[in-house]
């Protein structure tokens, strides 16, 4: 294990303030330590790499780390993320949003670049909850969970991200969290190799907004929950049906080979050229 | 590579990184981590340390390094400064000169 903490350094950007601006065991630490890693098993050259952010404690991690970056606007990182990787398909194009990020204010720019199957990775951190601004809730809060806006417990259903996305067309799905980290490269790398549209949501704790308000007592707290409640989703029975117990399935969900949408507009430009000739 | 051998690593903590969240402290299989005084990780059996690598995935603050052991007992020189390590006084590990073994054959 003796390079891990060292391979991460390699990666981070020493003029930027450390430590990084992450409260205490927030999980998005963890997966930008994730990122890095995965993206170093592949080999890919950290100018192959694009780093497209949306606003939150998530879009973060676009400052932290030494590839190409760009820290967008709120809920549309997917967009900028859509016009990289037509303009230049070589590129590796990593979305990392929030759960508020991707799912409520952007979702509509969720799933039509599912339904599109552009070949970006959207890295979804899920902490059910608004960090940045304070703790407002989510479309991925849990229905009764407390937050900021909803002190007596939230009245609306959250939204299942690996379900919606299946739904609208994503080519590879899956889910980790922040506690299963040898898991969750191996996610981000597959999903960064897919040649579609490919969706990693990251169960990723909020102590401060998320877990204070809902009965953790800490940090270690979320991580030991995460632990007792995910399940490997090879290892069910029926892995189509949610667990009867409750606990969140973990894993690839879906992995299907179709030519993302920029192979399909250059294979278009090569037949129109052709004729042209 | 991740033998569960004790005592072939140093853990070394980087104090001015660590926020003290407790996740290393609280999952290391050997218990070698503690939280001192100051709410910051701090090596406390490192001889116990089976080189798991847990505390090095999970740290949200890349604060930890576990490094091998070299055959005089410290850890590798690391090439960035300010990493806490107990034998070296600027938190740089330097690996003390091998004293020169006796000769056994006097005569020659
Ligand atoms: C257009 C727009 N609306 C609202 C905001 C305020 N805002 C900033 S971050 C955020 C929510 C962040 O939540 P999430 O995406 O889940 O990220 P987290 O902080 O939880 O990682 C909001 C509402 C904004 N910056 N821009
Ligand atoms: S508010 Fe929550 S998501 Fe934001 S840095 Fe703190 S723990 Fe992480
Ligand atoms: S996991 Fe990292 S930040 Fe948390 S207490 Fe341990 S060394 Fe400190
Ligand atoms: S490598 Fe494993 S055994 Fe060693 S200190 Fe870290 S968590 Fe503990
Ligand atoms: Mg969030």
């Amino acid at each position: 294990m003796a390079d891990v903490t060292q391979l991460i350094h390699d990666y981070l950007r020493h003029n930027k303030k450390f430590p990084h601006v992450f409260c205490a065991g927030c999980g998005h630490g963890i997966v930008l330590g994730s990122l890095i890693r995965s993206v170093h098993a592949l080999g890919l050259p950290k100018d192959d790499v694009v780093l497209v952010a949306g606003i939150g404690c998530s879009g973060r991690m676009a400052v932290y780390v030494d590839f190409n970056t760009v820290h967008t606007t709120h809920g549309r990182a997917l967009t900028f993320a859509t016009g990289i990787k037509m303009a230049n398909p070589k590129l590796k194009v990593i979305c990392v949003m929030g759960d508020g990020d991707a799912m409520s204010i952007g979702g509509n720019h969720l799933i039509h670049a599912a339904r599109r199957n552009i070949g970006v990775t959207a890295l979804i951190l899920n902490n059910q909850i608004y960090g940045m601004t304070g703790g407002q809730c989510s479309s991925a809060t849990p229905q009764g969970d407390i937050s900021m806006t909803t002190p007596f417990g939230s009245l609306e259903k959250a939204f299942d991200i690996v379900e919606m996305c299946k739904a609208a067309g994503a080519s590879y799905v899956a889910r980790g969290t922040s506690f299963h980290a040898i898991q969750l490269d191996r996610l981000i790398s597959s999903a960064i190799m897919h040649p579609g549209f490919s969706v990693v949501e990251v169960f990723s704790p909020c102590p401060t907004q998320y877990g204070r308000k809902n009965k953790f007592r800490n940090a270690v707290d979320m991580y030991k929950w995460l632990k007792a409640n995910t399940v490997k989703v090879e290892t069910l029975k029926e892995p189509d049906q949610k667990p009867a117990d409750g606990r969140i399935p973990i894993g690839v969900f879906r992995d299907v080979e179709e030519p993302g949408l920029e192979e399909r507009y250059f294979e278009l430009q090569r037949k129109l050229m052709g004729q042209n000739r | 590579m991740s033998k569960k051998q004790k005592g072939q690593t140093r853990v070394c903590v980087y104090p001015d990184w660590c926020k003290g969240c407790g996740l290393c402290v609280a999952f290391c299989p050997a218990k070698v981590l503690v939280l001192n005084p100051f709410g910051k990780a701090e090596v406390a059996n490192e001889d116990e340390c089976i080189n798991c690598g847990f505390c090095e995935l999970h740290c949200p603050d890349f604060a930890i390094a576990i490094k091998p052991r070299t055959r005089n007992g410290a850890s590798q020189p690391d090439p960035r400064s300010g990493w806490s390590d107990p034998e070296s006084e600027h938190g740089r590990a330097s690996p003390p000169e091998p004293t020169p073994e006796p000769n056994p054959n006097p005569e020659e």
